[in-house]
Parts: C-alpha cells; sequence; structure tokens
C-alpha cells in the first residue's frame, strides 16, 4: 500500500495550484462569473495547454495516460479556487462517458478536440419529476427513418450554453422509472428543435433548461447500445461524485483556512476570539470534517475504476454522504465563526459556503446516498 | 391550567382573521407564502392598517395606547396573522423603542415618539453594532460629545436592517470614556434626514438588501433626544435586547414554515424530518408560552429567554434546509430578478423552488443576528445556571 502522490501528480498538483494562485483570486473570480459564459475561453486554452483535458484518458484515445487520481488532484485545486470553467461537464461527464461507452469515430470526432480544447459537453438526465433518480426520464426518443426523433424535457443543465454536443438521457422504451429502455443520444448544441432557457445558478455557474421538440439525430449519434444507456450514465455520474467529491474537499479546506485566520485575528471582549474554547472545538471539528471528507473521497477515487460495478457505487455513494455531511458542517460553522461578515457577499466564506450546499444538491444529497449505500449494502 | 381556548377568544381570533383578509394586500400575501422578499410598502401599508385599528403596538399597555391584550390575545393575533400570510411587523419601532421610550423617556418624549411608533407613519432602525462591537457591544466607540444644548455624534454603526426605510435611528452612544464600559454609554434617538447620517447597503449572501452600515460624521442630535440618563443607556439597552430575544423565535412562522414542509415534499424519506422539527416547534411554543404566562404575572423576561432564542434561530434554520432539501436539484437556478424585484419573470422549476436555498442561506443570520447563540448560551450558563 501507498497513498503518497507521485513525482508527476505532485508536478501537477503544484502546476493547478499555480493556476488558481495565478488566476482566480476572489476579486478576479467575481469579474469571472460577470462575463456572458460564466467563464474565460483563454483558462480553457490554458487547460489544453497544460494537458489537463486529456490527463485523466488512455493514450489509445489520445489522452496521458492517468486516471481518476489526476482529477481529483486538479479538482482540489478548482475547489479551493471555487474554479467556473466546466471541466465536470465537459471533461469528466462528457469526455469520459465517451471514452468508456464511444464507438471509434465519435472519439475520433468528439474526444481527440474535446483533449484539444475544441469541443465542450453537457450531460442532460435530470427532468422536472425526476428528483434524484437517474432513471424517472420521461424525455422520448422514437424511431425516425434511420434515425431518431427526441421530444420533451430536461432541466438543469449545466454548461448547456457553452456545450458544442450534449448528451441526452431518453427514453426509448419500457415504462416511466424503468432503468431498462434508456438510450444516451449525442446532440448538437445548435441542433434544429432545440431551445434552452439559461440561466446562472446560486454558485456562480450557468446552467439551461431544454425543450427538445422533435429533434432529429442520426443512428451515429446513440452512444453506446439501444436500450442500454442506463448503465452508462449511472457509472457516468458516480465518477462524476468522486471527482465532484474532490472539489468539495478544496472548498473545505480554503473555508476552514479562511475561518482560522479570521478566529486569530477577529478580536471582541479584548482577546482574539479562537480564544474562547466554544470556538476552538467547533474549529477543531471543521478540520476533522475535512479530513474524513479528505479520506473518503481518496478512498473513492482509488476505487472508482474497479471492475465491478457495485464497488464503484458504493465508493461514490459512500464518499457523497460524508461530503455531504463534512460541507455541511463545515460551510455552517465557518458563517457562524465570521459572525455578520458571514453572510455578506463581501467575503469570499459566503460563496464556498454556497457551492459545498450546491455540491451536497448535486446527482444526490446525502441523504438519497446514505440510502443508496445502505440498499447496495445489504444486497451484498 | 387549561389550553382550551374560551369562546370569546375563538371570536377574537375570527375578529383578527377577518381583519387580515379584508386589510392585507393579496400581493403582500403572496410574498410572504412564497418567500420572497417585501418592499417597504408591503410593510408600510400594513403596519398603517394594523395601526389604524390600534393593533400595531399589541405588546402595549392601554396607558400608551396599546390595546392591553393578555397572554392569550397575543398568541392568537401573532398566530393568527402569521397563518394570513401577514409579513412580520417590523420589531424596531414597536417591539424596540417604543418600550425603551415609555419605561425610561420623559413624558413630553413619550407625546412627542409614541403616537408616530403606534401608526407606523414613523419608521425606526437600531444602532446598536460596530464593526468593533458585535457580540462584544459594550466595546462600542461611537462617541457623543456635549456642546451646547446638543450632542456631537461621530462613528460607525454596522449591520442596521432597514435603514435605508428609516426615518430615526436610536443609538448606542459613548458618552463617557474615563468610566467601565457599560457605565459611559447612552441612548440617544436620532433623526435619518440630519446633516452626516449616511446609509451603505451591504449586500448579503443571497443577494438581498436588507442591513447596511450607517456613518454618523459630526452629527448634531439635540439634548432632548437622549431617553433615560446619560452614561445609563446601558440600562434601556438591557431591557430593549431582552425585549428583542423574546419575539425573535419566531414561533408563529415557523409553524406555517411546517405546515409548507409538508405541503411541499412528496419524498417519504423526508416525512419523519419534518416530523421531528414539527416536534420541537411544539415545544418551542410552549416554553414561549410559559414564559409569558410568567410575563403575565409581573415577571420581567428573565435570562432563560436566551434558550427561547437559540432554539427558534435553529428550528428556523431547519425549516429553509428542508424546504431546499425538498426541492433538490431545482433549488440551483439564481433568480434574483423574482425574488427581489416583482419582475415578471416565471419560476425555472415548481414555484416554490426559487427561494428555497437563497431562504436557507440567508437564514443563517438568525443564530448571529440578536445576539448569536454563543452569546446566547454564555447569559445562560452565568445567569441562569451560576457556571
Amino acid at each position: 500500500m501507498d497513498l503518497s502522490l507521485s513525482d508527476e501528480q505532485k508536478q501537477l498538483q503544484e502546476q493547478a495550484e499555480r493556476f488558481v494562485r495565478d488566476k482566480y483570486a476572489f476579486d478576479a473570480r467575481r469579474k469571472i462569473a460577470a462575463t456572458d459564459r460564466g467563464w474565460l475561453p483563454e483558462n480553457w486554452a490554458q487547460f489544453a495547454e497544460l494537458g489537463w483535458l486529456g490527463m485523466s484518458f488512455s493514450e489509445d484515445d489520445g489522452g496521458y495516460g492517468g486516471g481518476p487520481i489526476e482529477t481529483m488532484i486538479v479538482m482540489e485545486q478548482f475547489g479551493k479556487g471555487l474554479v467556473l470553467e466546466p471541466f465536470l461537464p465537459t471533461v469528466v461527464l462528457g469526455g469520459g462517458m465517451i471514452a468508456r461507452s464511444g464507438s471509434k469515430s465519435q472519439k475520433e470526432a468528439l474526444l481527440a478536440p474535446m483533449i484539444e480544447g475544441k469541443k465542450q459537453f453537457a450531460l442532460a438526465w435530470l427532468e422536472r419529476q425526476s428528483r434524484y433518480n437517474l432513471a424517472d426520464v420521461s424525455l422520448k426518443a422514437t424511431k425516425e427513418g434511420a434515425g431518431w426523433s427526441l421530444s420533451g424535457h430536461k432541466g438543469v443543465v449545466y454548461n448547456a450554453a457553452s456545450a458544442d454536443h450534449i448528451i441526452v438521457l431518453a427514453r426509448t422504451a419500457g415504462s416511466a422509472r424503468e432503468p431498462k429502455g434508456l438510450t444516451l443520444f449525442i446532440v448538437d448544441g445548435k441542433a434544429k428543435g432545440l431551445t434552452r432557457r439559461d440561466y446562472p445558478t446560486q454558485d456562480s455557474l450557468r446552467a439551461s433548461e431544454l425543450t427538445f421538440d422533435k429533434v432529429s439525430v442520426g443512428a451515429d449519434a446513440v452512444l453506446g447500445k439501444v436500450d442500454e444507456g442506463f448503465g452508462i450514465v449511472e457509472d457516468g455520474v458516480d465518477r462524476a461524485i468522486v471527482a465532484l467529491c474532490a472539489e468539495a474537499t478544496g472548498c473545505m479546506d480554503a473555508i476552514n483556512a479562511a475561518t482560522l485566520e479570521y478566529i486569530k485575528t477577529r478580536k471582541q471582549f479584548g482577546v482574539a476570539i479562537g480564544k474562547f474554547q466554544v470556538l476552538q472545538h467547533r474549529m477543531v471539528d471543521c478540520f476533522t470534517n475535512a479530513q474524513e471528507a479528505r479520506s473518503m473521497t481518496l478512498m473513492a477515487s482509488l476505487k472508482i475504476d474497479d471492475k465491478d460495478p457495485v464497488v464503484r457505487a458504493k465508493a461514490a455513494s459512500g464518499a457523497k454522504v460524508q461530503i455531504g455531511k463534512s460541507g455541511k458542517f463545515c460551510g455552517q460553522s465557518a458563517v457562524q465563526m465570521h459572525g455578520g461578515m458571514g453572510v455578506t457577499d463581501e467575503l469570499s466564506v459566503s460563496h464556498y459556503f454556497k457551492r459545498l450546499t450546491m455540491i451536497d444538491l448535486m446527482f444526490g444529497n446525502q441523504q438519497h446516498h446514505l440510502t443508496r449505500y445502505s440498499n447496495l449494502a445489504m444486497a451484498a | 391550567m387549561d389550553l382550551s381556548l374560551k369562546s370569546e377568544h375563538k371570536a377574537f381570533a375570527e375578529e383578527v382573521r377577518d381583519f387580515a383578509r379584508r386589510n392585507l394586500s393579496p400581493a403582500t400575501k403572496e410574498k410572504t407564502l412564497s418567500g420572497k422578499h417585501y418592499d417597504r410598502d408591503d410593510h408600510v401599508v400594513w403596519q398603517q392598517a394594523l395601526g389604524r385599528q390600534g393593533w400595531l403596538a399589541y405588546t402595549w399597555p392601554k396607558k400608551y395606547g396599546g390595546p392591553g391584550w393578555g397572554v392569550t390575545e397575543r398568541f392568537l393575533f401573532e398566530n393568527v396573522l402569521a397563518e394570513e400570510g401577514a409579513p412580520r411587523i417590523i420589531p424596531f419601532g414597536v417591539k424596540m423603542v417604543g418600550p425603551v421610550i415609555y419605561t425610561f423617556g420623559t413624558d413630553e418624549q413619550k407625546e412627542r415618539f409614541l403616537p408616530g411608533i403606534r401608526s407606523s407613519d414613523v419608521s425606526w432602525c437600531q444602532g446598536y453594532s460596530e464593526p468593533g462591537a458585535g457580540s462584544d457591544l459594550a466595546n462600542l466607540r461611537t462617541r457623543a460629545v456635549r456642546e451646547g444644548d446638543h450632542y456631537i455624534v461621530n462613528g460607525q454603526k454596522t449591520w442596521t436592517s432597514y435603514a435605508h426605510w428609516g426615518d430615526w435611528i436610536f443609538c448606542l452612544v459613548r458618552t463617557n470614556t474615563e468610566a467601565k464600559p457599560q457605565e459611559g454609554i447612552s441612548f440617544l434617538l436620532i433623526d435619518m434626514k440630519t446633516p452626516g447620517v449616511t446609509v451603505r447597503p451591504i449586500i448579503m449572501l443571497d443577494g438581498a438588501h436588507a442591513v447596511n452600515d450607517v456613518f454618523l460624521d459630526n452629527v448634531r442630535v439635540p439634548i432632548a433626544n437622549l431617553i433615560g440618563k446619560e452614561n445609563e443607556g446601558w440600562t434601556c439597552a438591557k431591557f430593549l435586547l431582552a425585549n428583542e430575544r423574546l419575539g425573535i423565535a419566531e414561533v408563529p412562522a415557523s409553524k406555517r414554515g411546517v405546515g409548507m414542509l409538508r405541503a411541499i415534499s412528496d419524498d417519504p424519506s423526508m416525512a419523519e424530518r419534518i416530523a421531528d422539527v414539527d416536534l420541537q416547534v411544539q415545544a418551542l411554543e410552549m416554553s414561549e408560552l410559559r414564559a409569558l404566562s410568567t410575563m403575565a404575572l409581573g415577571g420581567a423576561p428573565g435570562p432563560e429567554v436566551s434558550t427561547l432564542k437559540v432554539r427558534g434561530s435553529e428550528i428556523q434554520q431547519r425549516i429553509a434546509e428542508l424546504a431546499m432539501e425538498a426541492v433538490g436539484e431545482y433549488a440551483a437556478p439564481y433568480q434574483p430578478g423574482m425574488l427581489f424585484h416583482d419582475t415578471n419573470e416565471t419560476p425555472v422549476g415548481p414555484d416554490h423552488a426559487p427561494p428555497a436555498a437563497p431562504r436557507y442561506f440567508n437564514m443563517r443570520k438568525t443564530s448571529i443576528y440578536g445576539g448569536s447563540t454563543e452569546i446566547q448560551k454564555n447569559i445562560v450558563s452565568k445567569m441562569v445556571l451560576g457556571l
């Protein structure tokens, strides 16, 4: 057993730290969030140049042969800077699903340009009624000649406005909420019949509601096999969850560091408030929570390439439970210990708190994943 | 002992309900029920209607123009208004400075200030906290120096709710720098239109503007605006804080919140968590009624009201958290236009989704304002438990 980073991985970590330090000072982030896209093309070009867009893909797929640990390293630093570039939807979700399930021609047409920084993706899985159930899909794809016609609605699709291609989870057979009969389609972001309602999110990202009105796609738009999309999307989301957990550990480190600094310097009753035992113990609990979050994230990152899908699913859900719990504790505690300053827009603390809160709600919250983990563990 | 209501109380509750239905604007009510932010008129129009009815200063004794209600009437009044979706009464006038003025003020001050508070024709805000004086309020530095028949006031107040709507601000100021911190403080009323008063907005984490910095730069305040004796303002301050902590538990709003949670949640995994907070609300309500009933027998609110404030804020936060969890991923879209500006924008997700996350974020303030949870626990441990 060896839990230490390799020299290359350490270099990657330093590189990512430097990027966040240089490009993501808090005021700089505010400016990026206020741009039309909500992220900077020059940063994306830098990601491509540094090799981050291809680091976790195999050399056969045009990548650099890394894996989940490389993703974890970069996502953690992104968490520290509250980075806004759409790495998760494009690289982890879209790129990852295409690499694992795409045809040779799909990989050539989509994955290679993505690694060069020339294509972005989004995953459209959620619908109004689905809550956290990935199989609760009513958007319909019906046979139309050799291809398919898609009609229905998808919601809270992150990065849809910037995505060149949107991967859409559609029902091709079966009844509502049935995992069987779901198919993934790769749809052009500017396809005829596809309309978007774009909006910012609580944590300054961008997402959209999508309406599909008889959107036509060819037979070659199917990702994987017809009626067998559920396994692909479930696995893709589990991997995204692990990456998201790494981002959350970065957020927790940053919010804890800011809080520690604040309670060392803020004086009331003639002393730094960090001299009060009630705050000391709470601060210790924050650090313990962040440690647990880091441990569960590392474990999940090491297990997420396991060949047993149950091992992967348990690892992802387990880490997500811990992240939800720790993120809430660190976020709420940081705000409380900052007092009034903690609930202002002015300090970064509230922005980390908001991101941690939204991370809990993404792809199923703490409660949802506790139930999922419990069911998987009981079945084993 | 008896929990049931007598027939005259039932009739009273119906009278209040009928009044609310006739006088509360449907637009204001909609904002309450959907969790949107009110503008100034939502509050003022409603409070003035209550004022005309003689009900705004509902906690005041008859002698000062209150209705002279007992515990039961107050309880019913607050609950019925919450059920009907009325905005909470802004406390700074009727709940805070009013009682200070009729308890510590001169007859001339009572005549001058109380009518405007009872009618809501004059809006008040609170100048307590300062950048260096939050939990440690007695450390305040805003200085008032006598010059003839005026005080010259210099300093900065912060976290001042509704200062941008306020006509007057009641301030704690330092009039003696030599004495112990608590002994050199005075309670001063300042007209916000006085030259040298500047208000700067503080934007909260959900994007809302409700609190402000207030800068006082050589503000001339007539000595007739001093309440109580010079350097004895801490007595007024403590009296006011005890009153503040009582109403701050917000039980009626939390009861409405529990009902709302049940209405929006179709996830069976949430049912028990909602039941749990429902029971917490019941315990808090009964504890508050016990405290009120002691007060009705002539007692003042004791330090144990701090426990009500602590639990009340936790419950409000928990309800907001569960409401956000019930919404799930659709809590993510941020729609400030809908929440703050009365735009015709439609919700991205379900109708109850847009305010869910902003409200959860915003409600973190409840365990910070009005004396943080940490300070309340210090009070209880010292004053009640003798530790």
